[in-house]
């Protein structure tokens, strides 16, 4: 799952290479992998599997 | 020439050294603005630069996927200019609170934030208990806690006693514009803390920060008023001065009430028939 829908995992894919794949800037987001953060230094190294429920995040407009 | 003379003579003072430390940053507008709910980023930035705010909140989304190269907020209000202040608008547990803080520091790499963790509506109003759980983790986690609450002072004193940076009831609820409902009691709160206090949510118009200020409060918060005005350029100007005011009424002290009438002019030296 990818934020809140089904997302095809086809192959092994590090969190590094699913922000290549989406076109996202790193610099301005923040990735959590079944509810737990992903600090950025560990992108390359943390894996998606199957079953897996990814949230990317950036900052909006609030009050 | 006499108008140009006497608008120099009206000029007020400018108050150079009142400024105010949050967590240990100085501080000189005391008006902290959302960024929520403008027309478009435009709009969003120009507001904010007629408001005046050194500090701004912000949201903690999910990425549209479909448009990753969509504008962002960061590139019409620039985060090195102004101090942004995520906040956890539209969480109810604690648990999604700090979840949501720690996707913000990630993020961003700010310490700072706001905490509001929310009852249902159509209220809103602070979930205390869920607050305070919330406090403690972010607290113990690292991070420097400015916290929405109930303008209750018992629940604030024990917020500050935690180590929350600053204390931030509400005036009336969320994006109500009510105005200050609870004079009194945040008069009480303002009297008895020892960090920081914010009149966070409720404000509707100008003369609603200017009480807020008028209390004691160290700044105001507030994001609806100015974006849901018709000229929401104009309201974050009217925001801007209102807070000033309110801050220098404070400060001069005002006048004590009376009943009844108090005649200005002498009464000695009238003219009689």
């Amino acid at each position: 799952m990818l934020n809140g829908e089904p997302w095809p995992l086809e192959a092994p894919l590090t969190v590094a290479e699913l922000l290549v794949k989406l076109g996202l800037d790193t610099r301005k987001i923040a990735v959590e992998c079944n509810e737990e953060l992903v600090p950025r230094s560990r992108y390359g190294e943390t894996w998606l599997k199957e079953g897996d429920a990814v949230e990317i995040v950036h900052f909006i407009g609030g009050g | 020439m006499e108008n140009a003379t006497l608008e120099k003579t009206v000029t007020p003072a400018p108050e150079p050294d009142d400024t105010w430390i949050l967590a240990g940053r100085r501080f000189r507008s005391r008006l902290i603005v959302g960024t929520g709910k403008y027309k478009d980023f435009e709009q969003t930035a120009a507001a904010i630069e007629a408001s005046g705010a050194e500090i701004v909140t912000v949201a903690v989304r999910r990425v549209n996927l479909s448009d990753p190269s969509a504008p962002m907020l960061q590139d019409y209000v620039d985060p090195k200019r102004y101090t942004y202040l995520p906040n956890t608008a539209g969480c109810h547990t604690a648990k999604d609170a700090v979840r949501t803080l720690r996707l913000a520091r990630e993020a961003g790499g700010w310490n700072l934030v706001k905490l509001e963790v929310l009852g249902p509506p159509p209220t809103l109003y602070p979930d205390m208990q869920a607050t305070l759980e919330a406090a403690a983790a972010l607290i113990a986690d690292g991070f420097e806690v400015m916290v929405y609450c109930a303008d209750d002072p018992v629940a604030a004193k024990r917020l500050e006693e935690m180590g929350c940076v600053a204390i931030m009831p509400l005036g009336a609820p969320i994006g109500s514009g009510l105005g200050i409902q609870n004079p009194a009691m945040l008069s009480m709160l303002i009297e008895q803390a020892k960090v920081p206090v914010l009149v966070d949510a409720g404000v509707g118009t100008a003369s609603d920060a200017a009480i807020a200020m008028e209390l004691g409060c160290d700044a105001v918060l507030l994001n609806s008023a100015i974006a849901m005005a018709k000229d929401p350029i104009r309201m974050a100007r009217a925001m801007r001065a209102a807070v000033e005011a309110g801050r220098l009424a404070y400060l001069a002290g005002r006048m004590p009430r009376r009943m009844g009438a108090d005649p200005s002019s002498p009464l000695t030296g009238l003219i009689r028939r």
